[in-house]
């Protein structure tokens, strides 16, 4: 019996426990099936990064999964150092989202399904991070879209979920095909699917070409572009992000898990998995850092002009995830998985602590709340870890992770690295920014709105609470593990990556990485103070800057018009096509032709030899005395 | 003694009054008795033709026919009984059910 296994089959067997069995036997009891599964991952994850520790690494095929003459791939595990880290974090911060759950969706009466698709989510995650071949790990990718849909629409009833539900697979296939290409590129080049010996041989294949459409382009490039394209559309970068905002449609714990913690850094985990193919190319290394520094930017500005609570923490999201490509692209693979996983714990508790917002305001529109400190302490004090952490203020996990990224970056030495370098920067201002912003809105000054909803207010049952003060312990304490050398600690979780991540060439002295660091803290800190000024003391100015600046107000506040260009190229055409030919031609003629033209033409002929069978008996005499006359002619001939 | 020739004709005589009453006769009761008579006619024809050649084979397959021809009878008689109770004749014109 080998123990790791149990972590993704646990939760495969809670899905098919609850679906098959949670409509009519277990309904509102669907958590007792799912909570304990997961929380027995979580066990077996820990000893397992315990054994990793120790220095055990697995790396094994179980079972032959697909055989076609050469093209054989397996299924099977690689469990080291990379794996174990994201196994905490998906089996950690999942384990206080199902049990956040709990109290958020008590009496929904999709409780069960709901369950049921988030135990398949953590199956599919499990199953992305612990495969040891690009076809297992295809499989968890896929896998974890397909719960997304599901857990997008999930309140289906709604048009807006079911709608935002089909934009995010739909976006997601544009990056998917792509990766899909990348992944039979890997076979077609390397015979094989399994990590360990591609990464051997990949310095092999270093500066070959490949002739496409008349133009050499450089294999391993190509590749790592077209994996990149799958870690594009999954981790919503540009241009791919439009998915994950609208995403918020589904419920808050699911915003907390798949796209915050877990399933949005899939492509990072990507990325960062295969480095010994993108560290062999340059230009896809510029492509990561550039796309990654650029949406970072990008999702900041916009988080800053957003209303909708989730959809502040939305692009939060999508900021924070650009930091992390940024860093794989200067080679900082470790730094950009330090912040992966210290991520995961702040970010899930700002969504959390959004949704006992919303679980008491039962709306999302902060510029309906304020005031909330003194009805919901503890969400407040909790959600203000996160934001302190998110936004880098020294102690907090966000801190080193961010620190070391921007440090990373400025390390790197290269042109590339330096521009990143300066948007990180102007990140690390708009970051304590917009979530100070949100903050100040939420909970400080008077609440703006109705008497009746004020009425209602009130701090969300233990099962919602305990799990939002275990996340802020994480967002708190969970950087420790990787506090920088010169600050006195041993940037242990870098040492522990690095046999499988390297290590970062940095050019640097010890005078200017704490200068890096002040100035990165100094410019947080003012972003605090000015949120503190626009929000809290002058609460006439925001009004008037939107006034004064409306143009560049009005692009920012409609996400730079990014979706209406998209409606207009790629959404309307579609439609035209479906509905102009799809269902005019191929459907009407094509396709209705042949299924119902088939069963007419025969009964046509039917109709014709049913006028033989006349029922009187004497003709059918005369037919059978005809035939043994010609038989008998025949024969005697 | 009677020549082959005789019996020969009387077998083919025989034969085709049947055919003649199946094909003409309306009555199914009639019509049974035809198909009976056809059978008795090559009956007579295998006897007979027996006899000639030596072989005792004509006239075991003859018992065959005889014997088959009983059952076919019980069972004919027995779905114009079923006939009748429904349909109160016994004209095949005017049972038409398996008209396509």
């Amino acid at each position: 019996m080998k123990l790791y296994l149990l972590i993704p089959f646990l939760p495969l067997a809670a899905f098919v426990i609850n679906i098959l069995f949670g409509r009519t036997l277990i309904r509102d009891k669907a958590h007792w099936v799912s909570c304990p599964t997961i929380i027995g991952s979580l066990v077996v994850s820990v000893i397992t990064l315990i054994d990793v520790i120790n220095g055990k690494i697995i790396n094994e095929d179980l079972y032959t999964w697909v055989v076609s003459e050469k093209f054989i791939v397996s299924i099977g595990f690689l469990i080291d150092q990379l794996t174990a880290v994201m196994l905490i974090v998906v089996t950690g911060v999942g384990s206080l989202i199902f049990i956040y759950s709990i109290g958020y969706m008590h009496g929904d009466k999709g409780y069960y399904r709901y369950f049921a698709y988030l135990s398949l989510f953590v199956f599919f995650m499990l199953m992305l991070v612990m495969g040891n071949n690009f076809l297992v790990l295809y499989l968890g990718w896929e896998g974890v879209g397909l719960c997304s849909y599901f857990l997008i629409g999930f309140w289906f009833e709604k048009k807006s979920a079911s709608d935002a539900g089909k934009k995010a697979f739909i976006t997601c296939r544009f990056g998917d095909f792509g990766f899909a290409l990348g992944v039979i590129l890997i076979f077609l080049t390397f015979g094989t699917l399994h990590y360990v010996p591609v990464f051997d041989e990949v310095k092999g294949v270093a500066g070959q070409t490949i002739n496409i459409l008349g133009w050499e382009v450089d294999l391993i490039t190509l590749i790592a572009l077209l994996l990149f394209a799958g870690a594009v559309g999954k981790s919503a970068q540009i241009p791919l992000h439009v998915w994950l905002p609208d995403a918020m449609e589904g419920p808050t714990p699911v915003s907390a898990l798949i796209h915050a913690a877990t399933m949005v850094t899939a492509g990072v985990f990507m990325v960062a998995r295969c480095n010994p193919i993108f560290n062999l190319s340059e230009v896809a290394m510029l492509t990561v850092a550039v796309i990654g520094a650029v949406t970072s930017l990008f999702a900041a500005t916009i988080a800053i002009f957003q209303n909708d609570i989730k959809r502040i923490i939305a692009y939060s999201t999508i900021s924070h995830l650009g930091m992390m490509f940024a860093a794989c692209g200067v080679g900082a693979y470790a730094a950009g998985i330090f912040h992966l996983y210290t991520h995961g714990f702040f970010k899930a508790l700002l969504f959390l602590a959004a949704g006992s917002v919303i679980h008491a305001a039962h709306h999302n529109d902060i510029q309906r709340m304020g005031g909330l400190k003194k009805y919901q302490p503890i969400t407040y004090i909790t959600m203000l870890i996160a934001a302190l952490s998110a936004g880098g203020i020294p102690g907090l996990a966000g801190f080193f992770s961010k620190d070391e990224i921007i440090w990373s970056t400025f390390a790197s030495g290269s042109p590339v690295g330096t521009l990143v370098w300066i948007l990180m920067i102007a990140i690390a201002f708009f970051t304590p920014f917009y979530s100070f912003r949100m903050i100040f809105l939420t909970f400080h000054g008077k609440f703006r709105g109705t008497h009746e909803e004020e009425h209602h207010l009130h701090e969300s049952p233990p099962v919602m609470t305990i799990p939002l003060m275990l996340l802020a312990a994480g967002a708190l304490g969970a950087g420790w593990v990787g506090i920088p050398t010169i600050l006195g600690g041993g940037a242990h979780i870098a040492h522990f990556l690095e046999p499988v991540l390297g290590h970062p060439e940095l050019h640097g002295t010890h005078a200017q990485e704490f200068g890096v660091m002040g100035l990165s803290t100094t410019i947080a800190l003012s972003g605090i103070v000015i949120a503190a000024i626009l929000y809290l003391i002058k609460t006439y100015l925001p009004l008037r800057l939107a006034q004064g600046f409306s143009g560049i107000y009005r692009v920012v506040f409609n996400k730079y018009y990014v979706d209406e260009l998209y409606n207009l190229t790629i959404v309307k055409p579609g439609l035209w096509i479906a509905d102009s030919f799809i269902e005019r031609f191929t459907d009407a003629k094509i396709i209705e032709g042949i299924v119902n033209g088939v069963p007419r033409s025969i009964g046509r002929f039917a109709g014709i030899l049913r006028k033989v069978q006349t029922g009187i008996t004497q003709h059918y005499a005369i037919i059978m005395a005809a035939g043994v006359f010609i038989l008998i002619v025949l024969i005697l001939w | 003694m009677v020549p082959l020739n005789w019996y020969m004709l009387l077998s083919a005589v025989v034969f085709t009054i049947g055919v003649t009453g199946f094909l003409m006769r309306r009555n199914i009761i009639i019509m049974l008795m035809s198909i009976e008579l056809m059978l008795n006619g090559v009956n007579i024809n295998l006897v007979a033709l027996s006899h000639y050649l030596q072989d005792m084979r004509g006239q075991i397959l003859t018992f065959f026919v005889i014997s088959v021809a009983a059952a076919e009878a019980a069972i004919g008689l027995a779905i114009i009984i079923a006939l009748f109770r429904n349909k109160a004749t016994a004209h095949v014109d005017e049972v038409q059910e398996m008209k396509g």
